[in-house]
């Protein structure tokens, strides 16, 4: 494509005593310009940002009204707690004082928790509760925010306002999973 | 008779097409790339399988680092440059119009109101994660909330007409970010009736089987989620 052709078929077309210049070949070695060309494109590559960050979208409930109004029947609801180290402790409906009722989880487990809690709940009725320990990471937050649209769940709450009571129930059952780790 | 010389075929491969390909990939990739935008905070987001972008505009961002500093920027410079004058006025902090539109062109704010005076001198080289952010830590003294309550009221002032009145509260947070901060980044925004709010995440494949996918399926192939 690029060559020129460049035989020296047309030699001895020209008269005795003219000089023959001699022929130059009007190839140029390409391996440096592809080089080149390979630099720059490992460059954009590298540079360019091909995923938009997406974004999820939280809505809170509003402070200033009577939240207790909003109709949660117990048993539909279910309380997830995010604890220390990725950890996950959820019960059914009310807690029992002495924490019996509450499980251990993790966020690939909990997906099968929930899907239980569905099928045997009305849709009308299944309301989740999310209550984020002090030792849980916003990454949490999100992956359980997450696994809520992963397994169309339409009504749950974040519970921005911990209870202290509950932080430290929270805080517990991290001791005694630690506990129990650590044996 | 002897053996038919086997002719000495030349190594050299033409390198032409190659360079043709080559220039193709990069002129494909000049022209579709977009330059990652300068962080002067490094964030790693979590992931999500929110699949609805991020604005791009008329935006005001709290980011939130590992350290749990929070960080305030918004794209629009007139909203932020009048939400830093009311904030002077109430907090007697005694800015400057200069240092006010100084402060509004700057990429970041995260500095207390005692330090935005020195922070507007500072060279936007200097602005990294070292920087102590703005205070949340203590509930009592959440000046992220006097930020919000300033962008509100300037908002209000606006008018709907604008276009930069509806403006969009993102959260970008850091994995490692803790809860406590977090909370009081919400409270920051719920106090000020900013019920609505995006977290942005980073793109994330739907898990095969899963009710969302089944849901995406049954909605019809041009809603299907890519698995990734």
């Amino acid at each position: 494509m690029a060559e020129m052709d460049t035989s020296s078929k047309d030699t001895g077309k020209k008269g005795p005593g003219v000089k023959k210049g001699k022929k130059m070949s009007t190839r140029v070695d390409l391996t440096p310009m592809v080089d080149l060309g390979f630099l720059l494109i490992t460059f954009f590559m590298f540079t360019t940002t091909m995923s938009q960050p997406t974004s999820m979208n939280l809505k809170m409930p509003d402070d200033n009204k009577n939240t207790k109004e909003q109709n949660v029947k117990q048993s539909g609801a279910m309380t997830i707690w995010l604890g220390d180290k990725n950890r996950l402790y959820y019960y059914d409906g009310e807690l029992k004082p002495d924490l019996s009722n509450v499980q251990m989880s993790d966020y690939k487990a909990i997906r099968k928790a929930i899907l239980d809690k569905k099928a045997v709940t009305p849709p009308d009725d299944l309301f989740m509760i999310v209550m984020p320990g002090n030792k849980s990471t916003y990454k949490n937050i999100i992956d359980i925010l997450d696994e809520f649209s992963i397994d169309v769940v339409e009504r749950y709450a974040l519970v921005n306002k911990v209870d202290t009571a509950y932080s430290a129930y929270i805080n517990k059952m991290d001791a005694l999973a630690d506990q129990a780790g650590g044996q | 008779m002897g053996r038919a010389k086997v002719k000495r075929k030349s190594t050299t491969v033409d390198m032409t097409a190659m360079c043709d390909v080559a220039f193709l990939l990069l002129t494909f990739f000049i022209l579709t790339t977009k330059f990652k935008p300068d962080e002067k905070i490094p964030i790693n987001t979590p992931s999500s399988v929110a699949s609805k972008l991020a604005p791009e505009k008329n935006f005001i961002m709290i980011s939130l680092d590992k350290n749990g500093h929070a960080f305030l920027n918004s794209d629009m410079v007139p909203v932020k440059e009048q939400a830093l004058d009311l904030i002077n006025q109430e907090q007697n902090l005694g800015l400057t119009p200069g240092e006010i539109h100084k402060l509004a062109t700057m990429p970041i704010i995260g500095t207390s109101f005692n330090n935005l005076k020195a922070y507007s001198k500072m060279p936007v080289a200097a602005l990294n994660d070292k920087l102590p952010g703005i205070p949340i830590q203590d509930t009592a003294n959440n000046q992220l909330k006097v930020w919000m309550k300033a962008f509100v009221s300037v908002q209000q002032d606006l008018g709907t007409d604008d276009p930069s009145a509806k403006m969009a509260v993102i959260l970008k947070g850091d994995n490692m970010a803790k809860f406590p901060e977090f909370k009081n980044v919400i409270a920051a925004l719920t106090e000020n009736n900013i019920l609505q709010f995006q977290m942005v995440t980073n793109p994330e494949g739907v898990p095969s089987g899963s009710e969302l996918w089944k849901k995406a399926q049954s909605e019809g192939a041009t809603t299907t989620p890519v698995n990734g």
